[in-house]
């Protein structure tokens, strides 16, 4: 079976149109969360990181009428292929797309028929992002909660080594609207401050936009590329809105790409959490990594500078890993101060340079789902 | 596809039929309803769960509209007092999370969307989780329900055969789809 490499990658979020600007925006500590006083999406100010209403992503689409939702998508994709050397025409390259919510919010101010049925539909999304590219494969749709986007690129992994594709070009993107909103106040998840992953007073998350695209290519040129590793999904088959509370079966999927990576537990040198700084889902997560023997491993958590971006959230926070790794940069988890937890994890709180080799990154969403990834250098 | 039927009162009418008593299925909505009862007369006398460990079984589902019934539902919601047991079902996968809960499923679990059943897909991405050992038993299918349209095509793959099986292809996937209409 083939090795899979990482060829190219984007972030299009409110720190930045690339991943460099982001990585940099990041490197100086520069975050997309800020109070927001916007009654279209909400009565009460609310902290995320969202983009400025009157942002264009696209320059100019002819005659089609694209949705945000899928002006993000294009400008993401559009981005990483760039100077990548993927055709998109070829029999061999598949485009796998991941959002939780899609164009929800045309549900805000529409009549519902046939043809908002229609228009709404992820794999109508999905079709005309495909032809604008031309892609010729039918294009996939991952829509798993907040694991999508690490679904994403097991998917794509998966698909390359069975040798059914060569090169998979997956994107992942969220538009945050009321419909949003809305659920999180209604389960009270929403911080009324920016929120602070794993530190003893989080109080919550903050929502955030953003869309991100990582191309995978079993294609032998790019091999100097950091490389997919193992990677596995479980449910916890216990509660569809909150984690397990033992977390052992993100450990066990932990242990499951450790093997099939053919590491172990000392090879790993950065965690990229999950990190949504809710009480349940960090104290679940700090579990799974003790558990897993990492809990010394530095471990840190992107949410503080872009919020939860739900279906772009596995893919913006692989490709900062990835280029952690490249740098061998440890970025700090913003908002975290001080740990109190059972099973205490080696949380980052500065930005450290150290040699780094291979990156776990988790996630997890409702439904009870959990992933995790390992990329190596 | 059943177009006439109140599908509440359907879905209620094989509850009672199935008499599984699991009063989590009052809490479901109809798209989680639907694939939970499919799951339930898919196991039944079907499964035996004493042969596989909890991450040896998993799920791959599969639909059109992801969970637009109950988001058109959650949007009413939103118009008073946003509801948050409405909410949590406004996304397709919780179906999945449903049917591990119910049978203690830990394994690989995924959801994905397509305009139409895809058989070749569910084929190919299922062989290769048996293949590879990442699972032992797949349930995977297609369940799509908007308002009074439904349709819930499961199956029951697994590695080891046994008795009463047929061979797992893409063609009689689609033998099997297009026989369950109406």
């Amino acid at each position: 079976m083939p090795d899979v490499f990482i060829v190219a990658d984007n972030i299009l979020s409110p720190i930045g149109s690339t991943t460099a600007e982001n990585f940099l925006k990041l490197t100086e500590n520069i975050s997309g969360v800020q109070l927001h006083n916007d009654t279209a999406l909400s009565d009460e100010p609310f902290y995320a990181s969202l983009f400025d209403r009157s942002q264009q992503f696209i320059k100019d689409s002819g005659n089609i009428s694209y949705t945000r939702f899928e002006q993000l998508l294009i400008a993401s994709v559009g981005n990483a292929l760039e100077n990548s050397g993927i055709n998109t025409a070829d029999k061999k390259t598949v485009l796998i797309i991941s959002t939780t919510k899609g164009n929800i919010s045309l549900l805000e101010n529409n009549p519902f028929d046939r043809a908002l049925q229609k228009r709404i539909a992820l794999h109508t999304s999905a079709k005309s992002v495909a032809a604008h590219f031309g892609f010729v494969n039918l294009p996939l749709v991952v829509s798993n909660a907040c694991i999508s986007g690490l679904l994403g690129i097991i998917t794509g992994k998966r698909l390359i080594r069975s040798g059914q594709y060569e090169n998979a070009v997956i994107v992942g993107a969220d538009v945050i609207s009321k419909f949003i909103l809305s659920g999180f106040q209604a389960f009270q998840a929403i911080s009324p401050e920016p929120c602070k992953p794993f530190d003893s007073e989080r109080k919550g998350i903050n929502l955030g936009e953003g869309a991100a695209t990582v191309i995978l290519s079993s294609n032998t040129k790019y091999s100097n590329g950091i490389k997919v590793m193992g990677g596995a999904v479980s449910n916890d088959a216990n509660h569809i809105s909150a984690p397990s509370r033992t977390g052992d079966e993100l450990a066990h999927i932990i242990k499951t790409a450790l093997n099939d990576s053919f590491l172990s537990a000392t090879d790993i040198s950065l965690i990229s959490a999950h990190g949504t700084a809710t009480m349940y889902n960090d104290e679940m997560e700090a579990k799974a990594i003790t558990s897993a023997g990492l809990q010394s491993v530095p471990v840190n958590s992107l949410k503080g500078y872009y919020g939860h971006t739900l279906g772009a959230a596995g893919l913006i926070e692989s490709i900062i890993s990835i280029r952690s790794l490249k740098e061998n940069l440890v970025l700090p988890t913003k908002g975290f101060e001080k740990m109190d937890m059972e099973t205490p994890v080696n949380i980052s709180n500065k930005p450290h340079r150290i040699p780094l080799q291979n990156c776990l990154k988790t996630a997890s969403g409702f439904g009870g789902c959990n992933a995790a990834v390992i990329f190596s250098k | 596809m059943n177009k006439d039927t109140d599908i509440t009162g359907f879905l209620l009418s094989v509850y009672q039929w199935l008499d599984p008593k699991y009063a989590r299925f009052y809490k479901m909505d109809n798209l989680d309803k639907l694939g939970w009862l499919a799951s339930e007369v898919l196991l039944k006398d079907s499964f035996h769960a004493e042969n596989y460990q909890p991450e040896q079984t998993g799920l791959l589902l599969t639909n059109a509209s992801s969970s637009l019934d109950t988001d058109r539902k959650y949007a009413e919601t939103i118009k008073d007092i946003p509801s948050p047991s409405v909410f949590v079902y406004t996304l397709p996968n919780i179906m999945i999370g449903e049917i591990c809960i119910r049978n203690h499923f830990k394994g690989e679990n995924a959801f994905f969307i397509f305009e139409y059943f895809d058989a070749a897909f569910i084929e190919q991405y299922v062989n290769e989780l048996l293949h590879n050992d990442v699972l032992k038993a797949c349930i995977c299918g297609w369940v799509e329900l908007l308002e009074n349209d439904h349709k819930a095509v499961l199956f029951l793959v697994e590695k080891e055969p046994t008795e009463q099986q047929e061979l797992f292809t893409r063609q009689n996937m689609d033998k099997i789809f297009q026989t369950e209409n109406g």
